[in-house]
């Protein structure tokens, strides 16, 4: 099995903790990971702006790069989801369909392809998680509060293993961060008001670190902690599950 | 003015922010617990978008059916291609009836064919019958909401406004000496009416009757008690079957607000005795925006609101920042096919979080069209031409790995090494409330190329 690592762009350039913790924890459980050096970005950036057609250097590249892999697996739900989405604009060929149809978010990845639960990991802390939309509403990394059915979580099934992990509940179980990419700047006072709030949930909760699949969320979560000088941390899922404390 | 300023102008009142999102929390956790407890929500869910579908793509010959049925069952049938046109159409049904003072039950319809103005400039009293119509009437606004349009305002300011035009005491918001009042107010106006004008929930072709749907009874009062009842339906309220009422009945009132079923859900078939009942079916943009593939399913909706209820970011901007006749996420899908230049940043007013599809109970894939409106309007409206070259200049950069590697160092360089006044300076709208991550030394490359060589050595 070739699995090949993306690395979004702002986790490489800003968060390269995060791309460390989950290459280093594909290798704990044995997988044999390449990492393409040409990669770059997924094109969501651009494409969720309203720009796809600039996105599609960007496709190409990441096509080029994860070809040749059985599966891509990257600790970013949105950007596998858009991937998976939205790599309709270029021309689908045999390798632009295996791209898509291969491209899995890290837990679903870990759970559902190496079928792995307990990776080892132990963090002694109270852990709100966060459940970002692309992953959770475009992927179905989890059940949802608006549908009807059996629930789940693939993130909180891998966390439960996690020894000494306590998990805290929400009162808005997946209600949106406020992050939304180039929204977080364009509708600045919802967007901070919305983090503010998911912020404040987790405090009540009794939360003491904040995770999610995506670093994007956690970026726009953790500015507002940090100049709010807040008592909570934000980790990447990856960096928990990598954790051995 | 954009949805972004008038957001921002609205988010100034954090109080008042806090107040509406919570409100209409509470209606989605009311929607929460009536469906979980629904076997085959699911299913009615996918029942209600295939009726729905099939219902557009035989659009014409149900509509035909529909007015056959009505014909015969004594109703008088009118067709509008525009607001302009309905307007003209009930405008003058009044005046053959030399009906003066007007009863409205809510309609979406008639607000977005701006109806009362129309009928006000002709001397007519148009007096808008449900409770939270009447409030935003009182106050000369418009309904922030589809289902509660007076959602934006509270029980203190609907006390002064109450005071101001029918001359009640103070009573410090006191929701049932003002409901009690505006009951009283409202009766009279039942009783004085000369024509009751309602909207149309469903239209049902097999039968050409139609079903409208309060909590509060008052389309009932009006249609009962006025010599003249017209319905004015947008031409997508046609459902093929009797038997398809049982579906959408069912889904609208709990998406709507958490109950089984709305309080009166009224079936009008043919006039009474002595009563004439019309009936105005209106295009309006509608069968221009069926031509549009990518969008026509907008047309499944049923108007339940369900889709603002769970929007965060509705819940935090208010409905009047849509600057639409429907706010939330269905208006920014709907409100685009109307003027694209005027509504070019609703479709941006999301996150894309996909709430608004999940919830919607007949499954119209909201968020995805939000999407596809953004593709649109970059293309075929005005943008800012700092945004244009930025995205071009992003484009560029990601489809180079070398110019990622440069651009990427610079950025990371700055965000160690540059003072915070000027990282957060004003062009820097993420600094101006929020943190930006300090730049690290090394990129993920940089550690992995880092890590191989070490390997080897």
């Amino acid at each position: 099995m070739k699995v090949g690592l993306f690395i979004p762009c702002y986790i490489n350039q800003l968060y390269p903790q995060v791309g460390i913790a989950t290459i280093e924890l594909l290798e704990k459980l044995n997988v044999d990971v390449g990492y393409p050096s040409g990669q770059t970005c997924c094109g969501q950036p651009m494409a969720n702006s309203g720009y796809e057609y600039e996105s599609v250097g960007a496709c190409n590249n990441f096509v080029d790069n994860f070809k040749e892999f059985d599966y891509i697996v990257t600790p970013s739900g949105s950007c596998a989801y858009h991937v998976k989405k939205h790599y309709n604009i270029i021309p689908q060929t045999t390798e632009v369909t295996k791209v898509r149809d291969n491209v899995y978010e890290l837990c679903d990845f870990i759970l559902n392809i190496l079928k792995i639960k307990d990776v080892g990991a132990a963090f002694p802390h109270k852990i709100g998680v966060h459940k970002s939309c692309h992953g959770l509403r475009g992927l179905r990394l989890g059940s949802c509060s608006e549908v009807v059915g059996e629930k789940y979580s693939y993130i909180e099934e891998l966390l439960q293993e996690v020894k000494g992990a306590e998990l805290t509940t929400l009162s808005r179980n997946d209600e949106c961060c406020g992050f939304g990419g180039t929204f977080a700047v364009t509708e600045e006072a919802i967007s901070v008001k919305m983090g503010k709030d998911k912020i404040q949930d987790h405090l009540n909760s009794g939360a003491e670190v904040i995770t999610a699949t995506d670093t994007s969320c956690l970026m726009h979560l953790e500015g507002l902690i940090n100049r709010n000088k807040q008592p909570l941390k934000v980790l990447h899922i990856a960096e928990i599950l990598n954790s051995n404390i | 003015m954009s949805h972004s300023k008038l957001a921002s102008i609205f988010n100034k009142d954090e109080k008042r922010v806090d107040w509406h999102d919570k409100a209409l929390w509470f209606v989605r956790h009311k929607r929460d617990l009536s469906v979980h407890n629904v076997k085959g929500w699911e299913e009615l869910r996918n029942l209600g978008h295939g009726i729905k579908a099939h219902m557009l793509s035989n659009l014409d010959n149900y509509l035909i059916q529909f007015e056959e049925n009505a014909k015969k069952n004594g109703v008088q049938v009118h067709w509008a291609a525009d607001a302009d046109e309905h307007n003209k159409i009930v405008l003058q049904i009044l005046k053959e009836n030399n009906a003066k003072k007007i009863v409205k039950s809510k309609s979406m319809l008639t607000e977005e064919c701006h109806l009362n103005p129309c009928l006000e400039a002709d001397g007519i009293e148009v007096i808008d019958t449900d409770l939270g119509e009447r409030i935003v009437q009182l106050a000369k606004e418009t309904p922030s909401h589809i289902v509660l349009p007076a959602i934006h305002k509270n029980r203190h300011e609907v006390d002064e406004l109450f005071q101001e035009h029918l001359g009640t005491k103070p009573c410090d918001g006191d929701p049932q000496y003002l409901t009690g009042e505006a009951r009283k107010h409202l009766r009279t106006k039942f009783i004085q009416a000369d024509a009751a004008l309602t909207g149309v929930n469903f239209a049902v072709a097999d039968t050409g009757g139609f079903v409208v749907c309060t909590n509060e009874g008052n389309a009932d009062m009006g249609a009962h008690l006025a010599p003249v009842h017209i319905a004015s339906m947008g031409v997508e309220k046609i459902i093929p079957k009797q038997e398809h009422l049982g579906v959408f009945l069912r889904l609208l009132a709990r998406s709507a607000t958490g109950q089984p079923i709305t309080t009166y859900s009224s079936h009008f078939k043919k006039p009474r005795k002595g009563v004439k009942m019309h009936i105005v079916i209106v295009d309006n943009g509608r069968s221009e925006q069926l031509s549009r593939p990518d969008f026509r399913a907008s047309l499944h909706c049923i108007r339940c609101g369900a889709c603002m209820n769970t929007c965060p970011i509705y819940r935090r901007s208010g409905g009047h920042s849509y600057d639409a006749t429907i706010p939330g996420p269905i208006g920014s899908i709907l409100s685009p096919g109307k003027d694209l230049t005027k509504h070019s940043t609703l479709p941006f007013a999301s996150t894309l979080c996909g709430s608004c599809s999940d919830v919607c109970p007949v499954k119209i894939d909201i968020h995805s069209q939000l999407y596809k409106w953004r593709q649109i309007i970059t293309k075929e409206t005005p943008q800012p031409f700092v945004k244009k070259q930025a995205m071009k200049a992003m484009g560029n950069i990601f489809a180079h790995p070398n110019r990622f590697e440069t651009v990427g160092k610079i950025a990371r360089w700055s965000l160690r090494n540059l003072p915070k006044a000027m990282i957060n300076s004003k062009p820097n709208v993420w600094g101006h409330t929020r943190d930006l991550p300090l730049g690290p030394e090394k990129s993920f490359d940089q550690w992995f190329k880092d890590r191989e060589n070490d390997k080897k050595s």
